[in-house]
């Protein structure tokens, strides 16, 4: 609705332009009323196919929480990905895992249970609240702080570059298209290569 | 009875030991005379070429050294306590040669001979830089008299078994190790390692000598990219042995020792892109410096953590207590590099600024605080285990799940910055630039992510959803950014067809090699991307179980297996049971796959051999588990991996493009470089 009100004013607009510049505005036009378009069929595919497949499985709950469990016997492996023949620890974790989910505690309580039954590290990863939420917290403040750093950083460069290219400016006699084509090409060509 | 060989092997590293010593006092006190104008009973410059002639000898010691280990091995020399504990008779002579490094003593001689080789090189080309070349000289003879002293002190590789009495067979190698890339990967994985001393020892005398502008960097340029290259294929050697021999279908399991390989790359791979900024924009000189120092310390650490055993690893073959060293001389090294940096930090300030938040300088800001978070995330995910049991007195596990939930995403967006850094324009990017460069490959993420959808790909219907997303991002950026990086490419022959009259491949290769330096970048970058691709094919891995009688079929995806029989079969080294199975596709017989399970005399262990069927879409991998005890029948694992052999053919392409950008250009370049220092010291 509010695409057709936006082609029909910029037809309007169009209607009341003089003649010499109605070609390359009506072309802007057209192109316009396309991206629209095009805008508009990316989203109705978008849409499509997000809603293919609606109604499948849910999730496996065993498999979800079998990735988050190491498998003790030294293997280093994740539970469910545990390939040695005769382990002694996997099949009985597997059974326990099973067994624990068919009384419906939760994931929550799964691991607390395994956790407390076979130590910490029988968690693929840190998740037991506490110190552990350092280990994931960490890594994302120092991409920020970095993030924020380059930010300042970026600023304070600019800021003293500004009075240097001011003065430089005011000295300078403007370069004609020459001038500036022939500096271009000077810069282009001495690149050192990246 | 003396043993020959281990004494001249101990003798050859007391020898080293005391040249590499004589190396580092001498080239000091000669740097030193020069540079204070002090007078000396010799002349500086004689005392300079001594060191360098010490330095020199040092590196014929360490080979003699190495020789002496060698030969003890070929010959079974089981009075090497060193030899007895890692090759046995029976060991195939190719892995008799690279069970010399899968030991601590024989890895940290490796360590050392690869030092001396480069040192060796260098002192070789000190006239390209004689100044510069002596003082690096020096430093690295310091780091050579580390070596050399805990191969002397703390870990001897020629100490004799107890008693003196030599046994009449060794104990083996770890079977894990028998494998073809173990004799290259560990070579490869050093040469890497070892290979940062050098541009460490040129940006940190560079920095003593407050040497003039940037020539430095040139002289250590293609040091640093063919160590760079090195690492690379160490890493992927790494991941491919893991993926061949370890059985569980996957190549990277974050682990320790996998890691701290990583970290020294991600920390390289900064320095190398924002050297650039230096070269040509005379910027970032103290933020260079602190990245080539840090990849030096991480490289050290890494081989800390592979070899002292710091943090419990799968795959760290040896263990010790020679952590103490390692903990000594990172902290030693530290303390030289913030001392000479605050000494000299002056003589770093930029000649530029930065005139533009679009501009490909502020690509590099950005590329290099990924590339670095991403570094310090494998860093804290190695080491947070050990912090955890400091601080709440209990070990946690850093596993996959971790990684992926933290790495990954910076792993994307570095990605991303692959394919927008080398489309912005130095100083300022215009809108017109921003317009005409992204607009076809944002245009491309969009097509193949529905594509991708279309296919199948819809993370909102699978188990593991964030795994599902990750790859959707990860191949509709792949293809804006390969989209971005061909545009720019063929845009620039479709200028040299131009001018030339060529026809496009002829002008491909006229481009290519006119600026090898920048085509060689965008080959490299290309092949990330293809590495990427093959990495997200691992969210749609697929595997099963199954017990095989005779006859017995197991399906995955269009993939049929059929039991044809299992065997047994021996030989001196090994025992093995083996599995024969036909793989047919729509019904169609491709081809027979032989899985195996063997049993290592000497050592007592076990390994897999496993069976893969490679195509450029897919592995098919079949692992022989083992037999049940109760049937006797084998137990086969199947998985259909994705992709995998992309992230093969990215290295490759990683290594073609590293080939180019070291390549002279075909036209000489314009700019002027300082003339070299001539007439100094040697060391």
């Amino acid at each position: 609705m509010r695409n057709s009100q936006l082609i029909t004013r910029d037809s309007e607009r169009e209607s009341n332009l003089a003649p010499q510049s109605s070609k390359p505005k009506a072309r802007s036009s057209k192109r316009l009323f396309t991206a629209t378009r095009l805008l508009q069929l990316v989203l109705v595919l978008f849409t499509g196919i997000t809603m293919l497949g609606a109604g499948a499985p849910s999730p496996s709950t065993f498999n979800t929480i079998g990735h988050k469990l190491m498998c003790p016997c030294g293997c280093g492996e994740i539970l469910l990905e545990c390939n040695h023949v005769g382990c002694p620890d996997s099949d009985r974790m597997i059974g326990e895992l099973r067994q624990q989910l068919s009384t419906g505690i939760g994931e929550t309580g799964v691991l607390n249970w395994f956790a407390a039954k076979y130590g910490p590290t029988v968690l693929a990863a840190p998740i037991r609240g506490g110190f552990d939420v350092v280990a994931w917290i960490v890594p994302f403040a120092v991409l920020l702080a970095g993030l924020i750093a380059v930010f300042f950083v970026v600023r304070l460069w600019k800021q003293r570059q500004q009075p240097l290219a001011e003065a430089g400016a005011a000295h300078a006699p403007p370069l004609n298209d020459e001038q500036a084509a022939l500096r271009e090409r000077i810069r282009r060509e001495t690149e050192y290569g990246e | 009875m003396p043993h020959p060989m281990p004494s001249l092997g101990s003798f050859s590293l007391m020898l080293a030991l005391a040249l590499a010593f004589y190396t580092l006092f001498a080239g000091s006190l000669a740097l030193w005379a020069q540079s204070s104008g002090r007078q000396l009973a010799v002349s500086p410059l004689a005392l300079g070429e001594t060191a360098r002639r010490a330095g020199i000898a040092c590196f014929w010691c360490v080979s003699l050294a190495a020789f002496a280990l060698v030969w003890a091995a070929f010959t079974n020399d089981y009075s090497v306590d060193y030899v007895l504990h890692h090759t046995n008779r029976d060991l195939v002579t190719a892995y008799k040669f690279s069970a010399l490094w899968s030991g601590q003593e024989g890895s940290l001689l490796l360590w050392a001979w690869l030092l001396a080789t480069y040192g060796f090189v260098m002192r070789l080309r000190h006239k390209v830089d004689i100044e510069l070349t002596a003082h690096a000289s020096t430093i690295l003879a310091a780091i050579q008299v580390f070596f050399l002293s805990i191969l002397v002190f703390a870990a001897p590789p020629f100490a004799i078994v107890p008693g003196g009495v030599a046994p009449k067979d060794g104990f083996g190698l770890n079977p894990l190790l028998q494998y073809p890339e173990m004799v290259i990967h560990p070579p490869m994985l050093y040469l890497g390692y070892v290979g940062f001393s050098v541009p460490f020892a040129f940006a940190l005398g560079a920095l003593i000598m407050r040497y003039p502008g940037e020539k430095w960097i040139h002289i250590t340029r293609r040091w640093t990219m063919v160590t760079w290259l090195f690492l690379t294929c160490g890493i992927c050697l790494g991941m491919h042995w893991a993926y061949a021999v370890l059985g569980w279908g996957g190549y990277w399991g974050w682990d320790p020792v996998e890691n701290a390989s990583l970290m020294p790359w991600l920390a390289a791979t900064a320095f190398l892109h924002s050297v650039m900024m230096q070269e040509k924009r005379g910027m970032m000189k103290g933020w260079n410096v602190w990245l080539i120092f840090i990849t030096f310390m991480l490289s050290i650490l890494g081989t800390l953590l592979t070899r002292a055993g710091l943090v419990s690893s799968v795959h760290a073959f040896a263990q010790s207590s020679i952590g103490n060293w390692f903990v000594a001389f990172l902290l030693l090294t530290a303390i030289v590099c913030l001392f000479v940096f605050f000494r000299n930090r002056d003589h770093l300030r930029a000649e530029n600024k930065l005139e533009s938040l679009v501009s490909r300088e502020s690509s590099f800001l950005f590329n290099n605080l990924v590339l670095l978070a991403a570094c310090f995330t494998v860093l804290w995910g190695t080491l947070f285990p050990v912090l955890s049991e400091y601080v709440q007195g209990s070990k946690v596990t850093m596993g996959a799940p971790f990684y992926n939930k933290v790495a990954v995403p910076i792993g994307l967006f570095l990605l991303f910055l692959t394919g927008v850094g080398p489309l912005l324009a130095w100083r300022s990017t215009t809108l017109r630039t921003i317009r005409r460069n992204f607009v076809l490959p944002c245009v491309m993420i969009i097509i193949s992510a529905i594509a991708l959808m279309i296919a199948g790909v819809r993370p909102w219907l699978d188990d593991d959803k964030t795994a599902s997303i990750y790859s959707l991002v990860c191949f509709s950026l792949s293809a804006g950014v390969i989209t971005a990086i061909l545009t720019e490419f063929l845009r620039g022959a479709g200028v040299v067809r131009t001018q030339t009259g060529k026809n496009l491949l002829a002008s491909m290769w006229l481009l290519t090699r006119r600026n090898t330096r920048r085509y060689g970048g965008y080959a490299i970058h290309f092949g990330i991307v293809v590495m990427f691709i093959g990495l997200a094919g691992a969210a749609f891995n697929q595997s099963k179980e199954l017990e095989m009688g005779f006859g017995d079929q197991l399906r995955i995806g269009s993939w049929n297996l059929v039991c044809q029989s299992f065997s047994q079969d021996s030989n001196p080294n090994f025992d093995t049971d083996y599995a024969l199975i036909d793989v047919f596709h729509n019904g169609k017989k491709i081809t027979q796959l032989a899985p195996e399970r063997r049993f290592y005399t000497a050592s007592q262990q076990t390994s897999t051999v496993v069976a893969i069927h490679s195509t450029l879409a897919r592995d098919l991998y079949v692992v022989f588990e083992g037999r049940n005890p109760q049937t006797d029948r084998p137990i086969i694992k199947v998985f259909l991996n994705p992709l995998v052999n992309w992230i093969w053919v990215g290295v490759l392409i990683v290594i073609v493009g590293t080939g180019f950008a070291l390549m002279p250009p075909l036209k000489p370049k314009r700019a002027t470089e300082p003339a070299a220092i001539e007439g100094g010291v040697h060391a």
